[in-house]
């Protein structure tokens, strides 16, 4: 996927002057943090769970080797293959090698993160073979050409109305006439377009939520059912996922199932839980002929070992956005990449480059909600002012900031002359704003009093000066 | 309210004024003395303190950040606690300062030593004094605010309800999401205003929805942006930081309010 995360300033004015966006998100910024913490309150354990599920992702971290190699033996041994991909160039090389090795022309896909993130769809497009998103929301996003928006709501930054457009734009010429409107009509259409489709795929593609290395197999959630059909429909089952979704044991994944979906959802388990352990036996009844594990990792082994390493733990569950205060403001797009919210601000730079995404980890009030939330602990706050030091390390911070924080820090550390100058300030200001109270523009703060009054400090002089003058008096004067 | 003696009970202490209080509201200061103070605390301030270092931390510059944290920690030494009219400077010292130090195990023990004597001021009052109540009066239907790193960082919640529910003449009544940061950010609200705003907007609208005439808060940045967007849209609610209230010196202008007026001493 193209970044504008560069335009994040640019992104960020469109994203608030669009009604449909900004209706969307108000609904959002309520129903999914509310769902969270109801789920949360019926389960005791649930902060107990929340330290086992971020010890198991450590203890595969500094694994993880071990358990890489360990899931490629169980994939192998069960009759699968596994292919590693240092890059995103080099998955998108192997798909469409694999693709072609079938004569596929049709790729049925449920909703996977890392094929956003290797440009996956326009890849396949290029070399002639149409991928088709089976998920409602990746669906109704494919058809209207636009990335998701959120990590596990692509869409959720449409109306329905909006919906009910695409839908009659593109469904009419396949016979379906009647513009509809109702939420589960529209559905009922999607199901029944997709359904075709599903039947028509040579390959399908899935991402993963776990990969289980005691077992060979991946996991996958849904709640509609549609990677089931993906993987157990066409002939070739390809699961594309990073290297961090590898688990060690079943017991492990039932642990971070329990919290993926309240934290996600609200839901005490996704409506679909699907394990792919290889491809079809001599015994069974259906399945896909082959079986293929695309493992991923396009810089994330880098951060292994580094302070960074903790944003590995993600399990792409969205807490983090669906709290955001921030991403509740502009909604995914304006982040430019594939993933938006708090764990965009700390991955994309890692990813894509920090100058590419600088402003990522500096459009947060570090108010630390998506921490709190986080089934892995992830600290999201430390990660984002992490990227910080490096921006400021390499002179990416912009000028005005930095020479504001040059004149801020070389008075702090000189209290006598901060006293003076503060002293004058104070009462040049408080001169100014007296009879008013506040000031509705004030030169050099355009930012603040473009929006907001600035209020006036009190009279009387700061409290340093007249704490000093009354000796240590404990009244005002 | 002379709390009973007890031999654990921190005596000398010392406030961290904060930049913001010292500049803009000195009467949180000298409210904080006199809350400290009637809790049988001798307060000093010490001369040598200015900032924090959370704008430097914060942007990225942790040299800056180190030398600030470095004058602070020096000044503040040998008090039995240090107390912040301030959940986000509170938190600077009791949670980051260490943090500063990983490479510099002398200072870093340093740091961990003032860490461990730093507190916000109600959080102080409440969990460290124990006190109960306060002996004040104030008119008012008033919402609190939860400031971020207050609530976050030192787990602020119910220490400022507890204190406010026993001042005389006071109805707190909850906005419906007071948790929500309010898009100060301390740069962050100049960096990027647009969005700050529609977070300050927000804010402003669930301050008007409770129904309160007064907004608390226990943290100056937050209740600057906040008083900043209620007094441009014109809301009819008035803005003071809660150890005003809880010192019984609401009878000074409230915050952006012109100080002849005196619209804050209440309605009794």
């Amino acid at each position: 996927m193209q970044s504008t995360a560069h335009a994040f300033r640019q992104n960020v004015g469109a994203a608030l002057a669009d009604p449909n966006l900004q209706d969307s998100l108000g609904k959002l910024k309520l129903g999914f943090s509310e769902r969270r913490r109801q789920a949360a309150e019926r389960l005791p354990e649930f902060e107990a769970l929340r330290d086992r599920a971020r010890d198991i992702k450590d203890h595969v971290l500094a694994n993880l080797d071990y358990y890489l190699e360990e899931f490629e033996r169980k994939v192998t041994a069960n009759g699968g293959h596994v292919h590693w991909a240092p890059t995103a160039e080099d998955a998108r090389r192997i798909i469409s090698d694999l693709c072609r090795s079938v004569g596929a022309r049709t790729v049925a896909k449920s909703k996977s993160m890392v094929a956003e993130e290797i440009a996956l769809n326009e890849h396949l497009e290029l070399i002639g073979i149409v991928p088709v998103e089976t998920d409602l929301g990746e669906y109704i996003i494919q058809l209207r050409h636009e990335p998701p928006s959120h990590i596990i709501a692509p869409a959720v930054h449409l109306t329905k109305d909006q919906v009910a457009d695409t839908f009659h734009q593109h469904h009419a010429p396949l016979g379906f006439a009647k513009r509809l409107t109702e939420r589960n009509a529209l559905v009922a259409e999607a199901r029944e377009v997709l359904r075709q489709k599903f039947l028509d795929a040579d390959v399908g593609l899935t991402g993963a939520n776990f990969l289980v290395a005691e077992t060979g197999s991946s996991i996958l959630v849904t709640n509609e059912g549609n990677a089931d059909l993906s993987n157990t429909l066409p002939k070739m089952h390809i699961v594309l996922a990073s290297i961090e979704k590898v688990i060690p044991t079943l017991e492990d994944a039932a642990v971070l199932l329990r919290v993926l979906a309240r934290s996600a959802t609200g839901q005490e388990s996704s409506s679909y839980t699907t394990l792919n352990t290889g491809p079809r036996r001599a015994e069974d009844l259906d399945g896909p002929q082959q079986y293929h594990v695309v493992l991923l990792d396009n810089g994330r082994s880098s951060v292994l070992g580094t302070k960074m390493q903790d944003m590995l733990r993600c399990i792409r569950c969205g807490a983090c956005m669906n709290h955001c205060p921030v991403y509740g403001a502009i909604g995914g797009h304006a982040y430019g990449w594939v993933y938006p919210g708090p764990i965009g601000a700390v991955l994309t730079p890692q990813l894509i480059g920090v100058e590419e995404a600088g402003d990522l980890p500096n459009a947060s009030t570090f108010c630390g909600r998506c921490e709190s939330v986080c089934p892995v602990r992830i600290p999201l706050p430390s990660l984002m002012r992490h990227w910080r030091e490096r921006e400021f390390e390499r002179h990416l911070t912009p000028r005005t900031v930095r020479q504001g924080l040059a004149i801020w820090t070389f008075f702090a550390r000189r209290p006598r002359l901060y006293r003076f100058v503060t002293g004058v300030a104070n009462r040049t200001l408080a001169w100014l704003g007296g009879a008013e109270g506040r000031y509705r523009t004030l030169p050099f703060a355009g930012g603040w009093t473009r929006f907001r009054d600035f209020p006036a400090p009190e009279s009387g002089g700061t409290f340093h000066a007249q704490w000093s003058r009354h000796g240590g008096g404990r009244t005002r004067p | 309210m002379p709390p009973t003696d007890s031999p654990t009970r921190p005596r000398r202490v010392a406030l961290f004024v904060t930049c913001l209080v010292d500049l803009f509201r000195p009467s949180v200061g000298f409210a904080a003395i006199k809350l400290l103070e009637d809790a049988g605390c001798t307060v000093e301030v010490p001369p040598l303190q200015i900032c924090c270092g959370q704008p430097a931390y914060n942007s990225g510059d942790r040299h800056s950040a180190r030398a600030i944290a470095a004058q602070v920690i020096e000044s503040f030494e040998g008090y039995e606690a240090v107390v912040a009219p301030s959940g986000s400077c509170g938190g600077m010292l009791a949670h980051h300062y260490p943090r500063l130090f990983d490479d510099d195990p002398p200072m870093k023990a340093r740091a961990e030593a003032l860490a461990a004597r730093s507190h916000e001021l109600t959080s102080f009052l409440v969990d460290v004094l124990h006190i109960e109540k306060v002996a004040a009066r104030f008119h008012a239907i008033a919402t609190y605010h939860d400031s971020c790193s207050g609530l976050r960082e030192l787990g602020v919640k119910n220490q400022p309800r507890q204190l406010l529910r026993s001042v005389e003449g006071l109805t707190l009544r909850e906005m419906k999401m007071p948790e929500v940061c309010c898009g100060f950010g301390v740069t962050f609200c100049v960096k990027y205003p647009e969005i700050s705003n529609v977070m300050v907007g927000e804010k402003s609208e669930d301050v008007a929805q409770s129904g309160a005439d007064t907004l608390l808060a226990g943290d100056l940045g937050c209740l600057m942006n906040m008083a900043g967007k209620l007094l441009r849209e014109g809301r009819p609610v008035r803005i003071r930081h809660v150890a005003e209230v809880l010192a019984g010196m609401s009878d000074q202008a409230a915050i952006g309010e012109p100080e002849t007026i005196r619209l804050g001493r209440g309605r009794s």
